[in-house]
């Protein structure tokens, strides 16, 4: 065989065990800490997504090989439960409240004027990153339906004009920012 | 004497402003060099004041609400009477301490959340002060039956929404066998529209610990886990930092007390399954698989956590039974119902002038729950119907407004008393949307385990969409309510056999709109769209 050929073959055939490193520190700190506890998987996973924002596909590999379970298992209880993501969110992760309370004060419209506002549909980010849109079955703040959570401040009492407003303070904050930046 | 300030800054506090409201009243007191303590708190419960502040001197309390940042120097001008200028009286909530010229918070009947908006959530002592871990004190010198006796003579039922009565449940836990035994605290508190748990935790944690430390005693248990939202970042936080407390106190470790009682707390963070409310499905959950429900028997009473036996009680009823130790099972029982004793807490919200969290003893009619302490319907709307227990429970119509507020009389009108979610409702809500709403959440929420609720539920679901879209027949209304039947009777679990109660009820108090949409192609709210090609799809797989 030419010695060309069989160089590409080679490649072809071995490129690296991609998980043959060990994982990195912050996900070693993470699984080091509940390693022997059979009942730490949904705690893993949230530590993971506290750090990361969302799982990552490569963390859950590491998760599955170093906690000894099996993939489908890591990414069976991943899929159950809605607090988990696996793409990364935007910079501002804006979640309106669809609880029922919410709902008799009109939250859907809310959802709809910034889906509008954003050019997104629910569960999904703007290109630039900054904005995810979701929601949320219920932020136990009632009270003060209809509710909106940007990151981890509540907005209690929206309308849709206040909801688009808080949209766009964010906008031109970060249109300020980038430009300091640039400058 | 020195004068006492609190702030409310429970969830809907914050959410309300609270934070920028403590700041200005911090600036403002340093600068008039006031003698004023100002201290943080859970919520009152009048969570359609917020942002709530109490000023305490000389043994008399005032309440105001709203207070925004900008109006805290105009209150304190006022209230240490330094002129009214600016000072509106609509900010004055209450001038009374026990706050009986405010029928929100007057006709309440306050045990678990009592101390919810006076103290500290974060100071132990705060809590001792007012006479906490007084009854787990007090409880560790009875036997553990007598403990159980004491419970059951009370009448206290699971608040959870089923009502089963809590000192039998400890009974059979009690005299399971196991080499363990655990004991789980239900705060996962999914139902949309509701928020009793988050309050009561968030406001005074300890309350929920020392029931907790107290149903441990009684069954023997050696672990409690604390199964509680992951969307309730406060909530977390303070239940860590009162089990911190706690153990440094001496209530959590090896022989607490001198009583040779062994116990740990463990919180469990909920990841967002509406299903996980379910006592089985919780459990898979804490043992760290998919939250999906298992057949019962064996319940786990004798088989739960790992196969050990396990008792599972909800925030609310832990919280009422260091009440009913300190007062007697006697007084607590004569509070509620000849069944059911002691009181309820509710979270009284919708389209409704005073929404907020109430505790009310068992037994009050709707009328006096929505009108008396709601304030009736905002903004001058009529009055349509007021649902109860969430995606579980019911609607029920103005016509039965005089039903009491018990496990049974509910259960009677298709309605469950639920874990206390109320809202209510007025003429803009379409019945036949909301069931649609409620619908929708549940379909999303089934676990797709049993097929009678993961099918039945789309079903439901696709039929409610057409109908609310105007092109259904009579005879798919009939098919409705024949499937509803399916799936209550079908289900593995109690979601899915709930699932249907909101379309049962709006289809048996509402049927005239129901048929205005089938008959006439008319939404009578104006909400449904009449032949919109949204969610087509859908639809076509119900027709097929």
């Amino acid at each position: 065989m030419p010695l060309h050929t069989k160089k590409k073959h080679r490649q072809y055939l071995y490129q690296g065990d991609p998980l043959a490193a060990p994982p990195p520190p912050e996900l070693a700190a993470i699984l080091d800490r509940h390693r022997d506890q059979p009942d730490a998987m949904i705690t893993v996973l949230e530590e993971i997504q506290a750090h990361y924002g969302y799982l990552p596909q490569r963390q859950l590999q590491y998760t599955a090989r170093e906690l000894g379970f099996p993939l489908s298992r890591v990414y069976g209880v991943a899929t159950f439960y809605n607090l988990f993501h696996f793409t990364a969110p935007g910079r501002y992760m804006v979640r309106v409240c669809r609880g029922t309370a919410c709902h008799v004060n009109g939250s859907q419209k809310i959802i709809d004027a910034l889906e509008k506002n954003l050019g997104i549909h629910q569960d999904e980010s703007t290109l630039d990153g900054l904005f995810s849109l979701q929601t949320v079955a219920c932020m136990g703040a009632c009270s003060l339906a209809p509710v909106l959570v940007v990151n981890d401040h509540t907005y209690g009492r929206m309308t849709i004009e206040s909801s688009v407003n808080e949209v766009e303070n964010l906008k031109k904050e970060n249109a300020v920012n980038g430009e300091e930046v640039t400058a | 004497m020195s004068t006492l300030i609190r702030v409310g800054t429970s969830t809907c506090g914050l959410a309300a402003g609270a934070d920028q409201t403590l700041a200005a009243l911090e600036r403002q007191v340093e600068r008039r060099q006031l003698d004023v303590r100002i201290q943080r708190t859970g919520c009152l419960g009048a969570c359609h004041r917020e942002p709530l502040v109490e000023v305490l001197s000389n043994g008399n309390s005032v309440l105001y609400g709203p207070i925004t940042p900008e109006r805290v120097a105009l209150l304190l001008d006022q209230h240490f009477g330094m002129g009214e200028r600016g000072f509106s009286r609509d900010w004055l909530v209450s001038q009374k301490t026990d706050k009986s010229d405010y029928p929100f918070l007057g006709r309440q009947f306050k045990i678990t959340t009592q101390l919810c908006g006076i103290i500290d959530p974060n100071s132990l002592d705060d809590y001792l002060a007012h006479g906490g871990y007084q009854a787990f004190r007090a409880a560790i010198q009875h036997t553990p039956e007598e403990i159980i006796q004491i419970v059951k003579d009370s009448h206290l039922r699971g608040r959870g929404g089923a009502g089963f009565p809590t000192g039998m449940k400890w009974e059979i836990t009690r005299k399971s066998k196991g080499t363990q035994k655990f004991i789980i605290c239900n705060a996962d508190e999914g139902d949309p529209g509701a928020f009793m748990d988050r309050t009561m935790i968030e406001g005074d944690p300890h309350r929920v610990l020392e029931g907790m430390l107290m149903g441990a005693y009684a069954m023997g248990a050696s672990k409690g886990y604390i199964y509680v939202r992951a969307e309730y970042p406060l909530a977390v936080k303070a239940l860590r930092e009162a089990i911190k407390q706690a153990a440094a106190y001496g209530v959590t470790g090896k022989n607490i007390l001198g009583s040779g009682m062994n116990f740990e707390f463990v919180i469990k963070e909920g990841a967002g399954a509406f299903v996980c409310g379910e006592e089985t499905a919780l459990m898979r959950s804490i043992e760290g698989k998919r939250g999906m429900p298992t057949m019962r028997p064996p319940y786990p009473s004798e088989h739960g956590l790992w196969g050990f036996p396990t008792s599972i009680n909800n925030v609310e009823t832990f919280a009422s039974v260091p009440s009913i130790l300190l007062n007697g099972p006697t007084w607590f029982a004569n509070i509620g119902t000849a069944k059911s004793g002691g009181t309820k807490a509710f979270a009284l919200t919708g389209t409704i002038k005073k929404s907020g969290l109430v505790e009310v003893p068992i037994g009050m009619t709707l009328r006096e729950m929505i009108f008396e302490i709601g304030g009736g319907v905002k903004s001058g709307r009529e009055f349509k119907a007021v649902q109860l227990g969430g995606p579980s429970g019911g609607c029920l119509p103005f016509a039965l407004i005089d039903t009491h507020i018990d496990y049974e009389d509910l259960k009677a009108t298709g309605a469950i008393m639920g874990s206390g979610g109320m809202v209510s409702v007025d003429d803009t809500t379409c019945m036949v949307d909301f069931a649609r709403f409620f619908l929708t959440f549940t379909q999303e929420e089934s676990c797709g385990k049993c097929v009678p609720c993961r099918i039945g539920t789309r079903k439901l679901l696709n039929l409610l969409t057409k109908i609310s879209r105007g092109r259904a027949t009579e005879h798919d209304l009939g098919k409705l309510e024949s499937l509803c039947e399916t799936v209550r009777l079908g289900s593995l679990c109690g979601l899915g056999q709930t699932a249907p109660n909101p379309a049962l009820t709006t289809l048996r108090y509402f049927k005239d709109e129901y048929l205005a949409h089938v008959l006439d192609h008319k939404c009578p709210a104006g909400v449904c769209e009449m032949n919109s090609s949204q969610h087509e799809p859908e639809l076509t797989m119900a027709m097929a």
